[in-house]
């Protein structure tokens, strides 16, 4: 405290440097910090903790108040389900859990269809944005550093406008009286316009356009990575370079392949703005089964059990695909 | 800085008749405006381990990737073996290529990295198995087989980098620094199995390196390359003892350059008058130059004597200085002594007897510096 007082007014960054450093060395916070320690916790306890806090509160809590409404009874009340906990009479609590709409969804072939047309569709659309995606990353990774950053946000431009007008936008291109229609028309190619709205390419092509920057960017820093002269000592070695390529660059990309593949499957799994806009009224999928569930039949407890169920049903692979992926990486480090 | 390689062979550059095994005939490569090989013309006998040596960006790297196949030359032609090469792709071309950071594919092996040249040919699986398995063994991999590349030292790399290299049987063995990721005892010992491999299997090797040790050691002869052109090539010791300019006696070891008058040119010597030695040099060789025609003079420190006492003999090849640095390097001392003219000569004497014991010279002594006729060189350039 001497040296404190010593320091003179003028010297103000010091005297706070030096307030700050004796608070650090004498004050609670290091009674508190060392008290942490002790038990195991550090700041990076806290750095952890927050977004771990979020996760708990934002997804973990909102899940449970889902996974509960599913296996509730619906009724027609505010809020339109019977709860879970009951008071029969004074003293008895009643716990009851439906498990009738999750044996209501196996039986109606409906979410079953629902279902698996919504994996298709996803699952051929991100084949496609596969197949656009890896040239155009590897394009990029590939032109002179110059350009790159260029390109990429090029990429990501779309993203300025919001999603819903560019799927809008579709609308106005694929219409019987749209831009393409109508200039193959002033063409005289066709004669009659081409039906492509309400249609499941038009589905497709709305999800392989809009997902197509979640597929590029994890191949691009996949691709751009790679190390130029394992190429060149395949070549070396008389691989020819198509061949190299799927011996080797293939392979070597596998994480950028599959972490793009997961951002587009699993979000296409459950659009549901691309379909309703876009597709016909028979373009069943899973997140319109939903929708129309919630807000059209009011069926809380069924809507909730169709979103658990598709929740289980991308969860597993995923976390399959990501424990495969883990050993993998391991042995690459 | 001994060369491992008496001359156990013949010296087929010697023999105008013997055919070249590589022909690099006039090729130039530019990158832009930028001319990184310069009009190299050499010729590379079957059988050779040749060093092209050089400092960073003096185009050697460049020189050994056309040979891969990897660039193409602006023009000039590569032939190998009596094919010509120049615009093969690399996948076609019987050579392979050793690479500086060794390019071992990370997803695969030891044993599949190993297998993958010959996967490309085709070969029968049991064929395969045997030759991965016998190259392995050379390098002593064998018990190293299926571990992956990035489960091995640096030296285990390296030997499984070669293996991969060889096992094509390739015309010509192509190496881009293959040391240099190495410690330097590590880089020793590998020097003498590179060539005890290279002997084995009969190939021709081409090495790259900017490290003149590692080009001495290996090497049946050098080429040495400055801005994209070689100015000497010769064996091991014609380079050492035997520069032709002043870049390649000062890039190869250690020398004392004096600049220098010709005053006396006879066919079997020469004397050089020198202000910055303050005396003369008497050259046991013949030089072709002009009278009186500026020329420098390179001797090496190794070759220079020194004493308190003034040499027997003439006044030529003789000089008087004063001792002012003294380094200690174990097998040797080195000496830094000032001459009359402030120039400082760099001496190395071999400690024959042990520290402490004897008459040893010291900071701030006066000596004579004194040299035999045949070790200086006489460079016009």
């Amino acid at each position: 405290m001497k040296r404190l007082r010593s320091a003179g007014t003028g010297q103000s960054p010091f005297l706070l440097a030096e307030l700050m450093a004796w608070i650090r060395a004498h004050g609670p916070w290091r009674w508190a910090s060392q008290g942490l320690r002790r038990r195991g916790y550090s700041g990076r306890t806290a750095v952890i903790g927050v977004p771990t806090l979020w996760l708990l509160l934002f997804f973990l809590v909102p899940f449970l108040i889902v996974l509960k409404i599913s296996v509730s009874q619906m009724q027609m009340a505010m809020p339109p389900y019977e709860p879970l906990v009951t008071w029969a009479s004074a003293q008895v609590m009643e716990f009851r859990v439906n498990l009738a709409n999750y044996a209501f969804l196996w039986e109606d072939a409906l979410y079953r269809n629902a279902y698996l047309n919504s994996i298709q569709t996803a699952g051929v659309s991100t084949l496609f944005c596969l197949l656009i995606g890896y040239p155009m990353a590897y394009g990029i990774a590939r032109s002179k550093p110059a350009w790159r950053n260029l390109l990429l946000l090029l990429v990501m431009l779309p993203f300025w406008t919001s999603f819903l007008l560019r799927v809008y936008a579709w609308i106005g291109i694929l219409k019987n009286n749209g831009v393409i229609n109508n200039f193959l028309m002033w063409l005289g190619v066709i004669d009659e316009p081409i039906v492509m709205l309400q249609t499941d390419f038009a589905v497709y092509l709305g999800i392989v356009y809009s997902y197509l920057p979640f597929m590029v960017l994890p191949l691009y820093t996949a691709i751009e990575k790679l190390d130029l002269s394992l190429l060149e000592a395949a070549a070396d070695l008389g691989c020819r370079p198509v061949k190299a390529f799927f011996r080797i660059t293939v392979p070597l990309t596998m994480g950028g392949i599959i972490a793009g593949s997961m951002l587009v499957f699993i979000p296409a799994v459950g659009e549901f703005v691309i379909p309703a806009l876009l597709g016909g009224p028979d373009s069943l999928m899973i997140g319109r089964v939903l929708w129309e569930e919630f807000f059209n039949n009011r069926d809380w407890p069924i809507a909730s059990a169709v979103a658990i169920a598709m929740l289980l049903l991308l969860v597993v692979p995923i976390m399959i695909l990501q424990r495969s992926q883990g050993q993998q990486l391991g042995a690459h480090r | 800085m001994a060369n491992a390689r008496p001359e156990q062979r013949g010296e087929p550059w010697k023999d105008p008749g013997a055919k070249p095994y590589v022909r690099i005939d006039k090729v130039t490569k530019k990158f832009g405006e930028f001319v990184a090989v310069d009009d190299v013309s050499l010729n590379i006998y079957r059988g050779e381990i040749f060093c092209l040596l050089g400092g960073s960006g003096c185009g050697k790297t460049t020189l050994l990737r056309m040979m891969a196949g990897f660039e193409t030359p602006t023009a000039g032609s590569i032939w190998i073996d009596g094919a010509e090469v120049t615009a093969m792709p690399p996948y076609e071309r019987p050579v392979n290529m050793m690479f500086q950071s060794y390019a071992l594919f990370p997803h695969m092996t030891v044993r599949k990295n190993v297998a993958f040249g010959l996967h490309q040919d085709r070969l029968p699986k049991a064929e395969i198995n045997d030759r991965v398995a016998e190259i392995l063994k050379l390098v002593r991999m064998e018990q190293y087989a299926d571990r992956a590349p990035h489960q091995l030292s640096g030296g285990q790399r390296q030997r499984v980098a070669l293996a991969r290299s060889l096992v094509k049987r390739p015309k010509l063995l192509l190496l881009d620094e293959p040391l240099a990721a190495l410690d330097k005892k590590l880089r020793e010992h590998t020097q003498f199995e590179l060539i005890n491999i290279q002997e084995t299997l009969g190939v021709t090797f081409v090495v790259v390196t900017h490290d003149q040790e590692e080009a001495m050691t290996l090497a049946t002869r050098i080429g040495v390359m400055n801005h994209g052109a070689i100015v000497q090539v010769g064996t091991p010791s014609d380079i050492y003892e035997y520069p032709t300019s002043r870049f390649v006696a000062d890039f190869i070891g250690s020398v004392n350059m004096f600049e220098g008058r010709l005053v006396e040119d006879e066919p079997d010597y020469v004397r050089v008058a020198s202000d910055e030695l303050g005396g003369t040099f008497h050259v046991g060789h013949g030089v072709s130059a002009a009278p009186d025609a500026t020329v420098w003079v390179a001797l090496r420190p190794e070759k220079i004597h020194v004493s308190r006492e003034r040499p027997e003999g003439g006044d030529d090849n003789r000089v008087q200085g004063v001792v002012s640095e003294v380094a200690y390097r174990g097998d040797q001392s080195v000496y830094l002594v000032r001459l009359a003219s402030g120039r400082q000569v760099r001496v190395t004497q071999p400690n024959t007897l042990r520290q402490g014991s004897g008459d040893r010279i010291r900071w701030d002594d006066p000596v004579w510096l004194s040299w035999d006729s045949s070790s200086p060189v006489v460079v016009t350039q």
